[in-house]
Protein backbone atom coordinates (compact mmCIF):
# COMPACT_ATOMS: atom_id res chain seq x y z
CA UNK A 1 0.00 0.00 0.00
CA UNK A 2 1.35 3.40 -0.96
CA UNK A 3 0.30 5.92 1.67
CA UNK A 4 0.78 9.67 1.52
CA UNK A 5 0.52 11.62 4.76
CA UNK A 6 -0.01 15.38 4.56
CA UNK A 7 1.59 17.05 7.58
CA UNK A 8 1.80 20.63 8.81
CA UNK A 9 4.33 22.48 10.88
CA UNK A 10 2.64 24.63 13.52
CA UNK A 11 3.83 26.81 16.43
CA UNK A 12 4.66 24.71 19.46
CA UNK A 13 1.67 24.27 21.74
CA UNK A 14 2.98 26.27 24.68
CA UNK A 15 4.47 29.03 22.54
CA UNK A 16 3.65 32.56 23.67
CA UNK A 17 1.95 34.10 20.66
CA UNK A 18 2.12 37.81 19.92
CA UNK A 19 0.08 39.62 17.30
CA UNK A 20 2.26 41.24 14.61
CA UNK A 21 2.39 44.99 13.96
CA UNK A 22 -0.16 44.83 11.12
CA UNK A 23 -2.56 42.64 13.16
CA UNK A 24 -2.59 40.23 10.22
CA UNK A 25 -0.77 37.29 11.80
CA UNK A 26 1.45 36.37 14.75
CA UNK A 27 5.11 37.27 15.21
CA UNK A 28 6.96 34.26 13.86
CA UNK A 29 10.54 35.32 14.55
CA UNK A 30 11.03 33.73 17.98
CA UNK A 31 8.61 30.83 17.69
CA UNK A 32 9.43 27.18 18.23
CA UNK A 33 7.79 24.85 15.72
CA UNK A 34 6.36 21.35 15.96
CA UNK A 35 4.51 18.69 14.00
CA UNK A 36 0.74 19.28 14.24
CA UNK A 37 -0.70 16.79 16.73
CA UNK A 38 -3.40 15.06 14.68
CA UNK A 39 -0.92 14.88 11.77
CA UNK A 40 1.39 12.92 14.08
CA UNK A 41 -1.48 10.46 14.60
CA UNK A 42 -2.05 10.30 10.81
CA UNK A 43 1.64 9.46 10.37
CA UNK A 44 1.44 6.82 13.10
CA UNK A 45 -1.57 5.18 11.42
CA UNK A 46 0.31 5.14 8.10
CA UNK A 47 3.43 3.59 9.66
CA UNK A 48 1.36 0.87 11.36
CA UNK A 49 -0.50 0.07 8.11
CA UNK A 50 2.85 -0.24 6.34
CA UNK A 51 4.18 -2.53 9.06
CA UNK A 52 1.13 -4.79 8.64
CA UNK A 53 0.68 -4.73 4.87
CA UNK A 54 3.95 -3.50 3.41
CA UNK A 55 4.32 -0.62 0.96
CA UNK A 56 5.60 2.92 1.28
CA UNK A 57 4.88 5.97 3.42
CA UNK A 58 5.50 9.36 1.81
CA UNK A 59 5.02 12.59 3.76
CA UNK A 60 4.10 15.84 2.06
CA UNK A 61 4.19 19.30 3.59
CA UNK A 62 3.77 22.84 2.32
CA UNK A 63 5.52 25.85 3.79
CA UNK A 64 8.76 27.82 3.88
CA UNK A 65 12.24 26.38 4.42
CA UNK A 66 11.75 25.89 8.19
CA UNK A 67 9.20 23.15 7.43
CA UNK A 68 12.19 20.97 6.55
CA UNK A 69 12.85 20.23 10.24
CA UNK A 70 9.34 18.82 10.73
CA UNK A 71 9.72 16.74 7.55
CA UNK A 72 12.97 15.29 8.95
CA UNK A 73 11.15 14.43 12.17
CA UNK A 74 8.56 12.44 10.18
CA UNK A 75 11.33 10.67 8.26
CA UNK A 76 13.08 9.86 11.53
CA UNK A 77 9.88 8.25 12.81
CA UNK A 78 9.85 5.98 9.79
CA UNK A 79 8.43 7.66 6.68
CA UNK A 80 10.32 6.51 3.58
CA UNK A 81 10.60 9.79 1.69
CA UNK A 82 9.10 13.26 1.52
CA UNK A 83 7.83 15.98 -0.76
CA UNK A 84 8.30 19.56 0.40
CA UNK A 85 6.16 22.13 -1.41
CA UNK A 86 8.20 25.25 -0.84
CA UNK A 87 5.78 28.08 -0.40
CA UNK A 88 6.54 31.40 1.30
CA UNK A 89 2.97 32.76 1.14
CA UNK A 90 1.08 29.80 2.61
CA UNK A 91 -0.71 32.08 5.08
CA UNK A 92 -2.22 34.14 2.25
CA UNK A 93 -3.85 31.10 0.67
CA UNK A 94 -7.15 29.78 1.91
CA UNK A 95 -8.01 26.12 2.61
CA UNK A 96 -8.94 25.51 -1.03
CA UNK A 97 -5.69 27.09 -2.25
CA UNK A 98 -3.53 24.97 0.06
CA UNK A 99 -5.44 21.78 -0.82
CA UNK A 100 -4.89 22.58 -4.52
CA UNK A 101 -1.13 22.76 -3.94
CA UNK A 102 -1.15 19.41 -2.15
CA UNK A 103 -3.41 17.81 -4.77
CA UNK A 104 -1.21 18.90 -7.68
CA UNK A 105 1.98 17.73 -5.97
CA UNK A 106 0.66 14.30 -4.97
CA UNK A 107 -1.35 13.41 -8.10
CA UNK A 108 1.66 11.93 -9.95
CA UNK A 109 2.27 9.61 -6.99
CA UNK A 110 -1.03 7.71 -7.49
CA UNK A 111 -1.34 6.76 -3.81
CA UNK A 112 -3.65 4.04 -2.48
CA UNK A 113 -4.39 6.08 0.60
CA UNK A 114 -3.97 9.72 1.61
CA UNK A 115 -4.06 10.60 5.32
CA UNK A 116 -4.20 14.02 6.92
CA UNK A 117 -4.67 15.14 10.50
CA UNK A 118 -8.17 16.24 11.44
CA UNK A 119 -7.25 19.89 11.84
CA UNK A 120 -4.30 22.15 12.47
CA UNK A 121 -3.58 23.66 15.86
CA UNK A 122 -2.89 27.12 14.46
CA UNK A 123 -5.68 27.89 11.97
CA UNK A 124 -7.94 25.03 13.02
CA UNK A 125 -9.78 25.00 9.70
CA UNK A 126 -10.19 21.21 9.61
CA UNK A 127 -10.86 21.21 5.87
CA UNK A 128 -7.68 20.24 4.01
CA UNK A 129 -8.29 16.48 3.88
CA UNK A 130 -11.93 16.75 2.84
CA UNK A 131 -11.15 19.27 0.07
CA UNK A 132 -8.18 17.16 -1.03
CA UNK A 133 -10.50 14.17 -1.55
CA UNK A 134 -12.80 16.35 -3.63
CA UNK A 135 -9.93 17.66 -5.79
CA UNK A 136 -8.49 14.16 -6.29
CA UNK A 137 -11.93 12.69 -7.06
CA UNK A 138 -11.56 10.17 -4.22
CA UNK A 139 -14.00 8.99 -1.54
CA UNK A 140 -13.25 10.15 1.99
CA UNK A 141 -14.11 9.72 5.63
CA UNK A 142 -13.22 12.18 8.40
CA UNK A 143 -12.55 12.04 12.16
CA UNK A 144 -11.10 8.54 11.87
CA UNK A 145 -9.64 6.71 14.87
CA UNK A 146 -8.90 3.31 13.37
CA UNK A 147 -8.20 1.93 9.88
CA UNK A 148 -8.47 -1.67 8.79
CA UNK A 149 -7.60 -3.00 5.33
CA UNK A 150 -10.23 -5.32 3.83
CA UNK A 151 -10.42 -7.28 0.56
CA UNK A 152 -12.44 -4.54 -1.11
CA UNK A 153 -10.86 -1.48 0.50
CA UNK A 154 -11.03 -0.17 4.04
CA UNK A 155 -13.17 -0.34 7.16
CA UNK A 156 -12.68 2.71 9.34
CA UNK A 157 -13.92 3.82 12.75
CA UNK A 158 -15.33 7.33 12.68
CA UNK A 159 -15.87 9.43 15.79
CA UNK A 160 -19.27 11.07 16.21
CA UNK A 161 -20.38 13.53 18.87
CA UNK A 162 -20.88 12.70 22.58
CA UNK A 163 -19.07 9.38 22.74
CA UNK A 164 -20.67 7.72 19.69
CA UNK A 165 -18.81 6.00 16.86
CA UNK A 166 -19.64 4.60 13.46
CA UNK A 167 -17.92 2.11 11.23
CA UNK A 168 -17.67 2.99 7.53
CA UNK A 169 -16.62 0.88 4.53
CA UNK A 170 -15.01 2.58 1.58
CA UNK A 171 -13.00 1.54 -1.48
CA UNK A 172 -9.41 2.59 -2.11
CA UNK A 173 -7.87 4.84 -3.19
CA UNK A 174 -9.34 7.07 -0.51
CA UNK A 175 -8.61 10.05 1.72
CA UNK A 176 -9.01 9.88 5.52
CA UNK A 177 -8.65 12.62 8.10
CA UNK A 178 -7.30 11.20 11.34
CA UNK A 179 -8.45 12.18 14.83
CA UNK A 180 -5.97 12.27 17.72
CA UNK A 181 -5.83 9.39 20.17
CA UNK A 182 -6.45 6.32 18.00
CA UNK A 183 -2.93 4.99 18.45
CA UNK A 184 0.02 5.45 20.73
CA UNK A 185 2.58 7.74 19.09
CA UNK A 186 6.10 6.46 18.59
CA UNK A 187 9.26 8.42 19.22
CA UNK A 188 12.03 8.66 16.68
CA UNK A 189 14.89 6.31 17.54
CA UNK A 190 18.54 7.34 17.27
CA UNK A 191 18.83 4.97 14.32
CA UNK A 192 15.75 6.58 12.77
CA UNK A 193 17.22 10.06 13.17
CA UNK A 194 20.44 8.92 11.54
CA UNK A 195 18.63 7.25 8.64
CA UNK A 196 16.41 10.29 8.08
CA UNK A 197 19.43 12.32 6.99
CA UNK A 198 19.88 10.20 3.89
CA UNK A 199 16.21 9.85 2.93
CA UNK A 200 14.89 11.61 -0.16
CA UNK A 201 13.18 15.01 0.27
CA UNK A 202 11.97 16.27 -3.07
CA UNK A 203 11.47 20.03 -3.07
CA UNK A 204 8.81 21.39 -5.39
CA UNK A 205 8.23 25.13 -5.56
CA UNK A 206 4.63 26.29 -5.28
CA UNK A 207 5.15 28.28 -8.49
CA UNK A 208 5.84 25.08 -10.46
CA UNK A 209 2.46 23.65 -9.51
CA UNK A 210 0.47 26.22 -11.51
CA UNK A 211 -2.15 26.78 -8.83
CA UNK A 212 -4.02 30.08 -8.64
CA UNK A 213 -2.83 31.65 -5.35
CA UNK A 214 -5.77 34.11 -5.11
CA UNK A 215 -7.89 33.22 -2.08
CA UNK A 216 -11.71 33.26 -1.95
CA UNK A 217 -11.58 33.88 1.78
CA UNK A 218 -9.26 36.40 3.43
CA UNK A 219 -8.09 36.58 7.04
CA UNK A 220 -8.19 40.34 7.46
CA UNK A 221 -7.31 40.94 11.06
CA UNK A 222 -6.47 39.04 14.22
CA UNK A 223 -7.16 40.18 17.76
CA UNK A 224 -7.28 39.02 21.35
CA UNK A 225 -10.62 37.51 22.32
CA UNK A 226 -12.87 39.43 24.65
CA UNK A 227 -13.57 37.88 28.00
CA UNK A 228 -16.85 36.05 28.47
CA UNK A 229 -16.74 36.29 32.25
CA UNK A 230 -14.93 38.69 34.55
CA UNK A 231 -12.18 36.62 36.08
CA UNK A 232 -10.86 37.42 39.54
CA UNK A 233 -7.18 36.54 39.50
CA UNK A 234 -5.84 35.37 42.83
CA UNK A 235 -2.23 36.45 43.30
CA UNK A 236 0.45 35.50 45.79
CA UNK A 237 2.28 32.30 46.59
CA UNK A 238 0.63 28.94 45.93
CA UNK A 239 -0.43 28.79 49.57
CA UNK A 240 -1.86 32.31 49.62
CA UNK A 241 -3.71 31.81 46.34
CA UNK A 242 -5.11 28.48 47.53
CA UNK A 243 -6.34 30.00 50.80
CA UNK A 244 -7.90 32.94 48.94
CA UNK A 245 -9.63 30.56 46.53
CA UNK A 246 -11.18 28.45 49.28
CA UNK A 247 -12.44 31.65 50.90
CA UNK A 248 -14.02 32.81 47.64
CA UNK A 249 -15.57 29.43 46.88
CA UNK A 250 -17.11 29.24 50.33
CA UNK A 251 -18.37 32.74 50.91
CA UNK A 252 -18.64 34.42 47.50
CA UNK A 253 -19.50 31.69 44.99
CA UNK A 254 -21.02 29.53 47.76
CA UNK A 255 -20.22 26.29 45.97
CA UNK A 256 -18.46 24.53 48.84
CA UNK B 1 -28.99 35.36 -6.56
CA UNK B 2 -31.52 34.41 -3.95
CA UNK B 3 -30.45 35.45 -0.51
CA UNK B 4 -29.40 33.33 2.43
CA UNK B 5 -29.97 29.60 2.82
CA UNK B 6 -29.56 27.80 6.14
CA UNK B 7 -28.99 24.04 6.08
CA UNK B 8 -30.98 22.52 8.96
CA UNK B 9 -29.99 19.19 10.51
CA UNK B 10 -32.12 16.58 12.19
CA UNK B 11 -31.57 15.00 15.56
CA UNK B 12 -33.92 12.43 17.07
CA UNK B 13 -36.44 13.19 14.29
CA UNK B 14 -36.53 16.89 15.12
CA UNK B 15 -34.59 19.93 13.98
CA UNK B 16 -31.46 20.08 16.16
CA UNK B 17 -30.87 22.93 18.54
CA UNK B 18 -27.67 24.03 16.83
CA UNK B 19 -29.61 24.26 13.55
CA UNK B 20 -31.86 26.89 15.12
CA UNK B 21 -28.70 28.69 16.21
CA UNK B 22 -27.50 28.57 12.59
CA UNK B 23 -30.86 30.02 11.57
CA UNK B 24 -30.32 32.87 14.06
CA UNK B 25 -26.91 33.46 12.43
CA UNK B 26 -28.66 33.51 9.05
CA UNK B 27 -31.01 36.17 10.37
CA UNK B 28 -28.04 38.21 11.58
CA UNK B 29 -26.59 38.06 8.06
CA UNK B 30 -30.00 38.99 6.68
CA UNK B 31 -30.12 42.08 8.87
CA UNK B 32 -26.65 43.14 7.65
CA UNK B 33 -27.24 42.45 3.96
CA UNK B 34 -31.00 43.13 3.59
CA UNK B 35 -31.75 39.72 2.14
CA UNK B 36 -34.32 37.03 2.80
CA UNK B 37 -33.53 33.97 4.91
CA UNK B 38 -34.52 30.53 3.61
CA UNK B 39 -33.98 27.08 5.05
CA UNK B 40 -33.33 23.68 3.55
CA UNK B 41 -33.74 20.19 4.98
CA UNK B 42 -32.10 17.13 3.41
CA UNK B 43 -33.18 13.49 3.60
CA UNK B 44 -35.38 10.73 2.23
CA UNK B 45 -38.52 11.85 4.07
CA UNK B 46 -38.43 15.44 5.17
CA UNK B 47 -42.09 16.48 5.47
CA UNK B 48 -42.15 16.59 9.29
CA UNK B 49 -38.84 18.44 9.56
CA UNK B 50 -39.90 20.90 6.87
CA UNK B 51 -43.17 21.57 8.70
CA UNK B 52 -41.20 22.38 11.87
CA UNK B 53 -39.04 24.88 9.97
CA UNK B 54 -41.99 26.33 8.05
CA UNK B 55 -43.39 27.62 11.35
CA UNK B 56 -40.70 30.32 11.30
CA UNK B 57 -40.61 33.66 9.49
CA UNK B 58 -38.69 32.55 6.40
CA UNK B 59 -38.79 33.25 2.68
CA UNK B 60 -38.82 29.66 1.54
CA UNK B 61 -38.33 26.20 2.98
CA UNK B 62 -36.92 23.59 0.60
CA UNK B 63 -37.08 19.82 1.01
CA UNK B 64 -34.11 18.29 -0.79
CA UNK B 65 -35.39 14.77 -0.96
CA UNK B 66 -34.17 11.48 -2.44
CA UNK B 67 -34.28 7.84 -1.27
CA UNK B 68 -30.46 7.73 -1.36
CA UNK B 69 -30.35 10.50 1.26
CA UNK B 70 -32.01 8.33 3.93
CA UNK B 71 -28.65 7.85 5.63
CA UNK B 72 -26.01 10.56 5.66
CA UNK B 73 -23.07 10.09 3.31
CA UNK B 74 -20.68 12.87 2.27
CA UNK B 75 -21.14 11.95 -1.41
CA UNK B 76 -24.95 11.98 -1.23
CA UNK B 77 -25.24 15.25 0.69
CA UNK B 78 -22.56 17.05 -1.38
CA UNK B 79 -24.18 16.00 -4.64
CA UNK B 80 -27.73 16.88 -3.58
CA UNK B 81 -26.82 20.29 -2.16
CA UNK B 82 -24.51 21.08 -5.07
CA UNK B 83 -27.44 20.65 -7.47
CA UNK B 84 -29.76 22.58 -5.20
CA UNK B 85 -27.42 25.55 -4.72
CA UNK B 86 -26.47 25.65 -8.40
CA UNK B 87 -30.17 26.13 -9.10
CA UNK B 88 -30.77 28.63 -6.27
CA UNK B 89 -27.54 30.66 -6.61
CA UNK B 90 -27.54 31.97 -3.02
CA UNK B 91 -25.30 34.72 -1.63
CA UNK B 92 -24.77 32.90 1.67
CA UNK B 93 -25.12 29.33 2.83
CA UNK B 94 -25.09 28.84 6.62
CA UNK B 95 -24.56 25.49 8.39
CA UNK B 96 -24.40 24.41 12.02
CA UNK B 97 -20.75 23.42 12.70
CA UNK B 98 -21.38 19.75 13.48
CA UNK B 99 -19.23 16.68 12.83
CA UNK B 100 -21.50 15.93 9.86
CA UNK B 101 -21.08 19.39 8.34
CA UNK B 102 -17.31 19.21 8.86
CA UNK B 103 -17.40 15.97 6.87
CA UNK B 104 -18.98 17.32 3.66
CA UNK B 105 -19.33 21.13 3.64
CA UNK B 106 -15.65 21.78 2.72
CA UNK B 107 -16.03 19.46 -0.30
CA UNK B 108 -19.35 20.99 -1.31
CA UNK B 109 -17.84 24.49 -1.14
CA UNK B 110 -14.81 23.36 -3.17
CA UNK B 111 -17.11 21.97 -5.90
CA UNK B 112 -18.49 25.47 -6.34
CA UNK B 113 -14.99 27.01 -6.25
CA UNK B 114 -15.54 28.30 -2.71
CA UNK B 115 -13.94 27.93 0.72
CA UNK B 116 -16.05 27.38 3.83
CA UNK B 117 -15.54 29.86 6.68
CA UNK B 118 -15.98 27.31 9.45
CA UNK B 119 -16.76 27.40 13.18
CA UNK B 120 -17.80 31.07 13.17
CA UNK B 121 -18.49 32.65 16.57
CA UNK B 122 -19.66 36.14 15.57
CA UNK B 123 -20.91 38.07 12.55
CA UNK B 124 -20.34 41.82 12.27
CA UNK B 125 -20.56 44.68 9.76
CA UNK B 126 -19.06 43.90 6.37
CA UNK B 127 -20.05 41.14 6.93
CA UNK B 128 -16.94 40.22 8.91
CA UNK B 129 -16.94 36.66 10.18
CA UNK B 130 -15.06 35.88 13.39
CA UNK B 131 -13.54 32.48 14.10
CA UNK B 132 -10.98 31.32 16.64
CA UNK B 133 -7.30 30.72 15.91
CA UNK B 134 -4.42 29.16 17.86
CA UNK B 135 -6.72 26.95 19.95
CA UNK B 136 -8.83 29.89 21.08
CA UNK B 137 -5.97 32.20 22.02
CA UNK B 138 -6.78 34.59 19.18
CA UNK B 139 -9.74 35.64 17.09
CA UNK B 140 -9.50 36.00 13.33
CA UNK B 141 -11.80 38.23 11.28
CA UNK B 142 -12.53 36.76 7.85
CA UNK B 143 -14.08 38.19 4.70
CA UNK B 144 -15.38 36.47 1.59
CA UNK B 145 -14.27 37.87 -1.77
CA UNK B 146 -15.27 37.26 -5.35
CA UNK B 147 -18.42 35.81 -6.83
CA UNK B 148 -20.46 32.84 -5.80
CA UNK B 149 -21.95 31.85 -2.50
CA UNK B 150 -20.17 32.45 0.79
CA UNK B 151 -20.26 29.24 2.88
CA UNK B 152 -20.33 29.71 6.66
CA UNK B 153 -20.70 27.27 9.54
CA UNK B 154 -21.44 28.49 13.06
CA UNK B 155 -20.15 27.21 16.39
CA UNK B 156 -22.53 25.62 18.89
CA UNK B 157 -23.73 28.18 21.42
CA UNK B 158 -22.49 31.23 19.49
CA UNK B 159 -25.95 32.39 18.40
CA UNK B 160 -29.21 32.27 20.33
CA UNK B 161 -31.69 29.69 19.11
CA UNK B 162 -34.51 31.31 21.11
CA UNK B 163 -34.14 34.54 19.14
CA UNK B 164 -35.90 32.86 16.19
CA UNK B 165 -39.55 33.93 16.34
CA UNK B 166 -42.64 32.19 15.02
CA UNK B 167 -43.94 32.84 11.52
CA UNK B 168 -44.66 30.92 8.37
CA UNK B 169 -43.01 29.96 5.10
CA UNK B 170 -43.92 28.19 1.88
CA UNK B 171 -42.48 24.71 1.40
CA UNK B 172 -41.24 23.30 -1.92
CA UNK B 173 -39.63 19.96 -2.82
CA UNK B 174 -36.37 19.73 -4.78
CA UNK B 175 -35.48 16.31 -6.23
CA UNK B 176 -31.77 15.93 -6.94
CA UNK B 177 -30.62 13.26 -9.38
CA UNK B 178 -28.35 10.78 -7.60
CA UNK B 179 -27.22 7.35 -8.81
CA UNK B 180 -26.43 4.65 -6.24
CA UNK B 181 -22.95 4.24 -7.75
CA UNK B 182 -22.13 7.88 -6.96
CA UNK B 183 -22.22 7.10 -3.24
CA UNK B 184 -18.86 5.51 -2.57
CA UNK B 185 -18.85 5.10 1.21
CA UNK B 186 -21.05 2.67 3.16
CA UNK B 187 -21.86 3.85 6.68
CA UNK B 188 -22.65 1.32 9.41
CA UNK B 189 -24.80 1.64 12.53
CA UNK B 190 -23.79 4.06 15.26
CA UNK B 191 -22.35 2.45 18.38
CA UNK B 192 -20.94 3.37 21.78
CA UNK B 193 -17.59 1.98 22.85
CA UNK B 194 -18.66 0.78 26.27
CA UNK B 195 -21.30 1.40 28.90
CA UNK B 196 -20.65 4.63 30.76
CA UNK B 197 -20.00 3.99 34.43
CA UNK B 198 -18.96 7.52 35.34
CA UNK B 199 -21.76 10.04 35.12
CA UNK B 200 -20.00 13.37 35.01
CA UNK B 201 -23.13 15.03 33.68
CA UNK B 202 -24.83 14.88 37.07
CA UNK B 203 -21.72 15.62 39.16
CA UNK B 204 -21.95 18.73 41.36
CA UNK B 205 -18.21 19.23 41.71
CA UNK B 206 -15.60 18.34 39.10
CA UNK B 207 -11.81 18.60 39.15
CA UNK B 208 -10.60 18.29 35.58
CA UNK B 209 -7.01 17.75 34.48
CA UNK B 210 -5.28 18.66 31.22
CA UNK B 211 -1.97 18.46 29.49
CA UNK B 212 -0.30 20.60 32.17
CA UNK B 213 -0.21 17.59 34.49
CA UNK B 214 2.63 16.41 32.23
CA UNK B 215 2.92 12.80 33.37
CA UNK B 216 0.47 10.03 34.36
CA UNK B 217 2.35 9.74 37.64
CA UNK B 218 1.08 13.21 38.57
CA UNK B 219 -2.63 12.34 38.17
CA UNK B 220 -2.89 11.44 41.92
CA UNK B 221 -2.21 15.11 42.73
CA UNK B 222 -5.52 15.98 41.04
CA UNK B 223 -7.22 12.89 42.45
CA UNK B 224 -6.28 13.96 45.99
CA UNK B 225 -7.83 17.37 45.44
CA UNK B 226 -10.96 15.74 44.00
CA UNK B 227 -11.19 13.42 47.00
CA UNK B 228 -10.75 16.30 49.45
CA UNK B 229 -13.55 18.18 47.70
CA UNK B 230 -15.77 15.14 47.22
CA UNK B 231 -15.57 15.84 43.49
CA UNK B 232 -15.49 13.65 40.38
CA UNK B 233 -12.31 13.61 38.33
CA UNK B 234 -12.62 14.74 34.72
CA UNK B 235 -10.08 15.31 31.97
CA UNK B 236 -9.44 17.05 28.68
CA UNK B 237 -9.02 15.02 25.53
CA UNK B 238 -5.20 14.62 25.46
CA UNK B 239 -5.25 12.96 28.89
CA UNK B 240 -7.72 10.31 27.67
CA UNK B 241 -5.96 10.01 24.29
CA UNK B 242 -2.80 9.11 26.18
CA UNK B 243 -4.69 6.56 28.26
CA UNK B 244 -3.86 8.36 31.51
CA UNK B 245 -7.55 8.38 32.44
CA UNK B 246 -10.38 6.37 30.85
CA UNK B 247 -12.36 7.88 27.97
CA UNK B 248 -15.50 8.07 30.10
CA UNK B 249 -13.88 10.88 32.12
CA UNK B 250 -13.42 13.07 29.07
CA UNK B 251 -15.18 16.45 29.07
CA UNK B 252 -15.77 18.19 25.75
CA UNK B 253 -17.37 17.88 22.33
CA UNK B 254 -16.32 14.27 21.86
CA UNK B 255 -16.84 13.37 25.53
CA UNK B 256 -19.38 14.41 28.13
CA UNK B 257 -21.12 17.75 28.54
CA UNK B 258 -21.12 18.84 32.16
CA UNK B 259 -22.71 21.63 34.18
CA UNK B 260 -21.58 21.26 37.80
CA UNK B 261 -21.74 23.88 40.54
CA UNK B 262 -17.94 24.00 40.53
CA UNK B 263 -15.61 23.13 37.67
CA UNK B 264 -11.95 23.30 38.60
CA UNK B 265 -9.75 23.17 35.49
CA UNK B 266 -6.17 22.23 36.26
CA UNK B 267 -3.53 22.58 33.53
CA UNK B 268 -6.22 22.81 30.84
CA UNK B 269 -5.55 25.50 28.24
CA UNK B 270 -9.19 25.66 27.14
CA UNK B 271 -9.42 24.72 23.47
CA UNK B 272 -12.94 25.21 22.16
CA UNK B 273 -13.55 21.44 21.99
CA UNK B 274 -13.14 21.41 25.76
CA UNK B 275 -14.99 24.64 26.50
CA UNK B 276 -18.19 23.53 24.75
CA UNK B 277 -18.35 20.64 27.20
CA UNK B 278 -18.09 22.71 30.40
CA UNK B 279 -19.13 26.28 29.77
CA UNK B 280 -22.50 25.66 31.39
CA UNK B 281 -20.76 25.25 34.77
CA UNK B 282 -21.99 27.57 37.50
CA UNK B 283 -18.53 28.48 38.81
CA UNK B 284 -15.29 27.90 36.91
CA UNK B 285 -11.82 27.97 38.48
CA UNK B 286 -8.73 27.82 36.26
CA UNK B 287 -5.22 26.97 37.39
CA UNK B 288 -2.66 27.36 34.62
CA UNK B 289 0.90 28.54 34.24
CA UNK B 290 0.08 30.48 31.06
CA UNK B 291 -1.78 33.74 31.81
CA UNK B 292 -2.85 33.84 28.14
CA UNK B 293 -4.58 30.44 28.25
CA UNK B 294 -8.14 30.73 26.88
CA UNK B 295 -9.53 28.88 29.90
CA UNK B 296 -9.18 32.14 31.86
CA UNK B 297 -11.73 33.76 29.52
CA UNK B 298 -14.46 31.54 30.91
CA UNK B 299 -13.15 31.36 34.50
CA UNK B 300 -14.64 33.12 37.51
CA UNK B 301 -11.47 32.65 39.52
CA UNK B 302 -7.98 32.20 38.17
CA UNK B 303 -4.62 31.25 39.60
CA UNK B 304 -1.60 31.72 37.38
CA UNK B 305 1.05 29.43 38.70
CA UNK B 306 2.75 26.07 38.84
CA UNK B 307 0.04 23.46 39.38
CA UNK B 308 2.56 21.21 41.14
CA UNK B 309 2.69 23.85 43.89
CA UNK B 310 -0.90 25.04 43.75
CA UNK B 311 -2.59 21.61 43.79
CA UNK B 312 -1.09 20.35 47.07
CA UNK B 313 -1.64 23.77 48.69
CA UNK B 314 -5.26 23.76 47.57
CA UNK B 315 -5.84 20.20 48.77
CA UNK B 316 -4.49 21.21 52.20
CA UNK B 317 -6.60 24.37 52.29
CA UNK B 318 -9.76 22.41 51.40
CA UNK B 319 -9.04 19.79 54.07
CA UNK B 320 -8.44 22.55 56.64
CA UNK B 321 -11.68 24.31 55.68
CA UNK B 322 -13.67 21.11 56.10
CA UNK B 323 -12.42 20.38 59.60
Amino acid sequence: MKIIVAIKQVPERDAQVRIDAQSRWIEESNLQWALNESDAYALEEALQLKEKHGGEVVVISAGPERVGSTIREALAKGADRAIHIECADLGNRDALGVARLLAEALKPENPDLVLTGLQSEDLGLGQTGVILAELLGLPHASLILHVEKTDSGLTVKRELEEGWFQSIDLPTPAVLTIQSGGNKLRYATLMGIKKAKTKEVRVVSAAELSVDPAPVVILERISLPTKQRSTQMLPGTAKEAAAALVEKLKFEARVL
Amino acid sequence: MSGIWVVMEERDSRISRISWEALAAGQKLAALTAQAVNAVVVGAQTATLAAEVAAKPLGKVARVEHPLLATYTPDGFSLALQQFFQAEKPDYVVFPHTYQVRDYAPALAARLGQTLIGDVTAIGEGPALTRQLMQGRLNGSYRHTGNGPCFVSVQAGAFRADSVEAGSAAVAVFSPSIEAAQIRTRPGERFRASAQTVDLASAQLIVSVGRGIKDPENIPLAQELATALGAELGASRPICDNGWLPLERQVGSSGQTVSPKLYLAVGISGAIQHLVGMKGSQCVVAINKDPGAPIFEVADYGIVGDLFEVLPALTEAIKAAKQ
